[in-house]
């Protein structure tokens, strides 16, 4: 990171004190008195608001748990539109739902299991937990987590219950065009919307999971101390950060073809329905990843513990995670091995997507090898583990199996890929989780679940899942496709098909058991022990009964197992003889550290609860929703609504300069209660979003170069350009508008108010000039006749609508400098924006580049 | 059941493992659509493939598990943390670099055979909502035999097939004789098969293309040579007359109805080309794209209700007519051979 723009020593804010504590601090008693008033004081800046307002809690416990059950329910939904469709598949030439009512249950099981399960459950469980593994009161941005449930409920609700009223799409969860594009109907849209809707949620999440990770760890928790599971979150968060925007980039030009007839797909307007099968699995194939590696993280965290020893190969699991992610993006073809691709495409692909076999099997022979060096336990997490085990070793040998690309053409879109794909997601996804569950249930809801129900569960999941799909890989070879709504008598398919309806029926009783387990009344039980398993890391460090304010003070941390090595941790923890004990203005607190060897850097002031985040959600949400019946004003209004609410949540919130400047954070060290630039959580949640967007921008570019290179005639040689002097002048302007950002910034900083808003005002000019001349640039094409008038409104409109947030933003901080909020020492905000800027810079050039330039000179 | 349809490995050994582990798998793997009953070189290779690599599985997994399971039930305490080590480097990179190495060098050496070229006939087929267009172009051909929703090949030829797609993608698949490719529109793939043992097989759309994705089926006849060559020589022939008085009424029921503004008769004013053409339907062996039979009831309930047996089909249903009308317009189509 550059720490050259804002050099801290002018600014007055590095921390001052002892770091790391001397011994003779730590051995100093807390008196009895100090402590009791501090936990009651913190207590009460965590205290759970009560009644209705409960909803407007904003705390990482809070929503982790509505998350993760939000999640679960839609689960088992989606579970139980497979059980239809099994039965439905029972017996041949079956009427038991319609054809069409067959293809909605089919796409949506996949659509709601992928979009609205395994992802944000992952989002969940990390919100929930993160904190207590990094030893964090909360994660940075408590109000966008609320946000980003708010949003996924929302979605989610939209989405699935569009089944209910017989209108949900119907053309598979991968909406391939031109099917998904001519589908009358709203299905297609509700699709589209409600899932790119679910998707920003899940990068909101994503930004807020890795900044937690790299910014909110406790002192001397160093990156190669971190629990696994961070690593994890890290690898996933940053997965989720590129492989998301490509989709939402396909969701975008998808959209624009069903509302405007704009021709991205359309072979007959020279568009191409290959691209979208690019973007799509672009995104698809590291999506299986982002569902498994975290729960290989749970794994890896109950490992160690069963073990009772550390994990065997940190950093190799470390960098095998980092591996599998890095090759998870070059996987995607495999996913299109019949689309008649070049066989040295084939060829490459067939072998990267074995490749990827040897990162993971690292990791697996990584937790064997920690299993050989220690002595073993067996519990119950560790009995769904050896399921996962068991599970995931068939999901990947057959996955081995269909990465040689000629198997592939026989098998592919066959049972025999239903079945490995539930063996991948059950053996990599469900059972680790559940096994999380059974493991960590003491931190999360103080109780412990039934070994013997737990049991109950595991036999009845383990055995009917393994009699559902195992025989589907003999069904697939015996030739059954997928996606079919009955079949004829007599291809040997019959009774094959009877006895996974059967074994989908012995699955969802486990369920039913598991969610009993999970659900049901615990009040008489006696508390479990604080730290039932032995485990080692800082989680088990939490408090039995609840107590909300997440750790009682912030350890100093020196090894990747505290509470087995650091011995008397736990007990100063409780004593508050740690980092921030106390919460002396009745506010909720957390640590910053530095992003390698978290380093004490600033005492970070969190959100309370609040209904502006609710606000936001609801109008964002309506923004997505309405297009999908083609009512677009109420569209615009609520978008305009969400920007506003949006804008009052900061501005009453996050712009708020903190008093005092410094204060006493425990052991002797005093720290800054407010950092602006690469030192502030902020910045980092910039620049992470920025890189999704650049991710989802170039993958718009990437479409432009595609149908450039797929076809002869792109662009036709009498098709009309965009404006060139237009274009130019576009983007000249938007430059200039980034140099009076960049200059504001300075002047700021320098102390010359005035100019620094002047710069600010002049900016918005430049901004609205840009975007103005583009808007001419593009205006004589008519983008419904062909895709290359198509694909240049596309990334003008793009840049357009980047030029309008700009805009908001300078306006946002040259009020702020006006009103007082913004001000030479208090400039996080003007940072931000300067952040955004750099990114809006350089893809404005290139688009204009692309529009402008390109097109004459190809 | 004709346990020797199944393909496995050419080699005696591997034979008799994949025979003792497998058993009763390989009882139930023939059938007129699985990929593990080959009728062709290049489902017979791919068959071989997968029992190989079955074999291979099967050992992998149970050293696994075996491991797990003996780490965690049988011998519980601590051990040496070399061996730790050398366990994590052996099966994390070792064996996963040899077995997936072996295979990729194997499994691509394949790819080139899905495409090499064929030893004249090229078929061309174009993806419907839902059936099957079909054109035979013999090597050398100036004009295209016209035919639909079966499809007939050469035994002991590869032949060219040239896939296309009219409206949504589809994908071309017999299992019985190799593997299975797209169908786009707007852009041609290629496939060659080479079938060698004669018989009629069963292929089906594999990509799913809306409503009746279900429905969008077909016969694959393996003939011959020179049956194959006969059949073609009678495809190119016109329709044959009403044959019966009965029929005579269909053939004019026929005109009556505008059931050719969407489907060609050869021979007659019915030019239709938005449907399947029908010159020679009585000669197939199955109806609307493997959906139904030949008989005289299955084409009466397709003429009624086409949309009963085959949701969002585009026929309209002629249920206005009278049972003795469907039945004569249905006996003239099955005398259409």
């Amino acid at each position: 990171m550059s720490m050259s723009n804002h050099p801290p020593q002018d600014r007055g804010r590095e921390p001052r004190g002892t770091y790391p504590p001397d011994q003779a601090e730590l051995d100093t008693p807390v008196p009895d008195e100090l402590c009791r008033a501090q936990a009651t004081r913190l207590r009460a800046a965590w205290k759970l608001p009560k009644g209705w307002r409960y909803w407007s809690e904003v705390n990482n416990i809070q929503i982790g748990k509505w998350y993760a059950t939000t999640a679960l329910i839609f689960m088992l939904c989606a579970g139980v539109m497979a059980l239809i469709i099994r039965l439905q598949l029972a017996v041949p030439d079956n009427d038991l739902v319609s054809a069409d009512r067959f293809n909605q249950l089919f796409t949506m099981h996949g659509t709601v299991m992928m979009f609205l399960f395994a992802v944000p459950m992952f989002e969940a469980i990390s919100i929930l937990l993160l904190p207590g593994f990094l030893g964090a009161r909360d994660m940075p941005f408590p109000r966008l987590s609320a946000y980003g449930y708010w949003c996924f409920l929302i979605g989610g609700l939209f989405v699935i219950s569009s089944i209910l009223f017989n209108i949900a799409p119907r053309s598979g969860w991968f909406m391939y065009p031109p099917l998904a594009i001519d589908d009358e109907g709203p299905g297609s849209d509700i699709w589209l919307l409600g899932l790119s809707f679910i998707e920003i949620a899940s990068i909101i999440a994503a930004v807020e999971l890795i900044v937690g990770v790299l910014k909110c760890r406790a002192p001397g928790m160093r990156v190669n101390l971190m629990p696994l599971y961070a690593w994890y979150v890290l690898v996933v968060g940053g997965m989720i950060l590129f492989a998301f925007p490509p989709l939402l980039a396909g969701d975008y030009l998808f959209e624009l073809e069903r509302s405007l007839d704009w021709p991205f797909f359309d072979p007959a307007r020279g568009g191409d329905p290959m691209l979208w099968q690019h973007l799509f699995w672009i995104f698809g194939h590291p999506e299986v990843y982002i569902i498994f590696l975290p729960s290989i993280a749970i794994a890896a965290m109950v490992i160690p513990t069963a073990a009772r020893r550390p994990i065997v190969g940190y950093s190799w699991i470390v960098l095998s995670a980092v591996g599998t992610g890095f090759f998870s993006f070059g996987l995607w073809v495999h996913h299109m091995f019949t689309t008649g691709l070049p066989a040295i495409s084939l060829g490459f692909f067939s072998a990267a997507s074995e490749a990827v076999v040897i990162p993971t099997g690292i990791q697996l022979f990584a937790f064997l090898a920690t299993l050989l060096v220690g002595h073993v336990t067996m519990s119950l997490p560790m009995l769904w583990i050896a399921g996962a085990l068991a599970v995931f070793t068939i999901g990947g040998l057959t996955g081995v199996m269909l990465a040689i690309a000629p198997f592939d053409f026989q098998v592919h879109d066959t049972y025999f890929i239903v079945a490995h794909l539930h063996y991948t997601l059950f053996g990599g996804m469900i059972f680790p989780v559940i096994a999380g569950v059974y493991y960590f249930f003491p931190v999360i809801r103080k109780k412990t679940l039934s070994p013997r129900l737990g049991r109950w569960a595991f036999w009845l999941i383990f055995s009917g899942f393994n009699i559902c799909f195992l025989p589907m890989h003999l069904t697939g070879l015996l030739g059954m496709p997928r996606r079919v709504y009955t079949y004829p008598a007599g291809l040997g398919w019959d009774g094959l098909n009877l006895i996974s309806t059967l074994g989908a029926f012995i699955i969802a009783a486990g369920f039913a058991v598991f969610v009993w387990d999970v659900f049901r009344p615990k009040g008489k039980a006696p508390d479990p022990p604080r730290n039932p398993w032995n485990a080692g890391t800082l989680e088990w460090s939490h408090q039995i009964p609840q107590e909300y304010w997440g750790i009682r003070s912030i350890p100093h941390i020196t090894s990747r197992y505290p509470i087995w090595d650091q011995p008397g941790l736990v007990e100063r923890i409780d004593n508050g003889r740690y980092y921030l004990p106390d919460a002396p203005n009745g506010q909720r607190e957390t640590l910053i550290t530095s992003v390698i060897d978290a380093r004490p850097m600033q005492i970070q002031r969190l959100h309370t609860p609040g209904w502006i985040t609710h606000i936001a959600a609801v109008f964002t949400g309506g923004c997505f929703i309405f297009p999908a019946f083609q009512m677009y004003w109420p569209a615009v209004i609520c978008g305009v609504a969400a920007a506003i609410a949006i804008l009052v949540w900061l501005w009453a919130g996050t712009a708020r300069a903190p008093t005092p400047d410094h204060r006493d954070a425990g052991l002797g060290l005093s720290l800054p209660t407010y950092a602006s630039g690469s030192d502030s959580v902020g910045w980092w949640a910039m620049w992470i979003t920025m890189l999704g967007d650049a991710t989802a921008f170039a993958s718009i570019i990437f479409g432009f170069f595609f149908y450039w290179t797929s076809q002869d005639d792109f662009p036709r040689d009498d098709a009309l350009h965009a404006g060139g002097w237009e274009t130019a002048l576009a983007a000249l302007a938007l430059a200039a508008a980034w140099a009076l950002v960049v200059l504001a910034r300075g002047s700021d900083r320098a102390g010359r108010i005035g100019v620094a808003r002047i710069a600010l005002s002049a900016a918005a000019l430049c901004t609205a000039l840009g975007g103005g001349a583009l808007a001419l640039a593009v205006l004589p094409l008519e983008p419904a006749a062909h895709v290359y008038p198509a694909v240049i409104c596309a990334i003008a409109l793009w840049i357009g609508a980047h030029a309008a947030l700009g805009f908001v933003m300078q306006l946002y901080c040259l009020a702020g400098s006006i009103a007082g909020k913004l001000t030479p020492r208090h400039d996080a905000d003007l940072c931000n924006v300067t952040l955004f800027w750099h990114f809006f810079v350089l893809s404005s050039l290139v688009a204009c580049a692309v529009i402008g330039l390109a097109p004459r000179l190809l | 059941m004709k346990r020797n349809q199944c393909d496995p490995p050419s080699s005696v050994r591997a034979q008799g493992l994949a025979l003792f582990v497998l058993l009763p798998v390989l009882a139930g793997c023939d059938g007129v659509q699985s990929a593990l009953a080959p009728a062709g070189e290049d489902a017979s290779v791919l068959a071989t493939l997968f029992w190989v690599m079955l074999i291979g599985a099967v050992v992998l997994f149970t050293l696994m598990n075996g491991l797990f399971f003996y780490l965690t039930r049988i011998r519980v305490h601590a051990q040496s943390e070399t061996v730790a080590r050398w366990l994590m480097i052996g099966g994390g990179i070792v064996l996963p670099v040899v077995v997936v190495g072996t295979l990729l060098v194997w499994g691509l050496s394949i790819l080139p055979d899905h495409r090499q070229g064929g030893d004249g006939l090229r078929i061309h087929v174009t993806g419907e909502q839902w059936w099957w267009r079909v054109e035979y172009w013999p090597e050398g051909a100036d004009e295209p035999v016209i035919a639909a929703n079966e499809i007939r090949f050469p035994a002991g030829e590869r032949t060219e097939l040239v896939l296309e797609s009219a409206h949504v993608i589809h994908s071309f698949w017999i299992p019985a004789l190799g593997g299975k490719m797209d169908m786009f529109p707007g852009r041609e793939t290629f496939l060659s098969l080479r079938p060698t043992r004669p018989g009629t097989f069963r292929g089906q759309c594999a990509e799913f293309c809306g409503a009746s994705h279900t429905w969008m089926a077909f016969d694959a006849h393996v003939m011959e040579p020179d049956a194959f060559d006969d059949w073609l020589a009678a495809q190119t022939e016109d329709a044959a007359a009403p044959a019966s008085a009965a029929a005579e009424r269909g053939a004019e029921l026929f005109g009556r109805e505008g059931c050719g503004a969407c489907h060609a008769i050869r021979g007659t004013d019915h030019v239709g080309t938005v449907g399947p053409d029908l010159t020679h339907i009585g000669s197939r062996t199955t109806l609307a794209a493997g959906r139904l039979g030949v008989s005289q009831s299955d084409f009466q309930d397709w003429i009624a209700h086409p949309d009963a047996l085959k949701p969002g089909v585009e026929m309209p249903p002629f249920d206005h007519l009278s049972d003795d009308e469907i039945s004569d317009l249905a006996r003239y189509l099955r005398g259409l051979e």
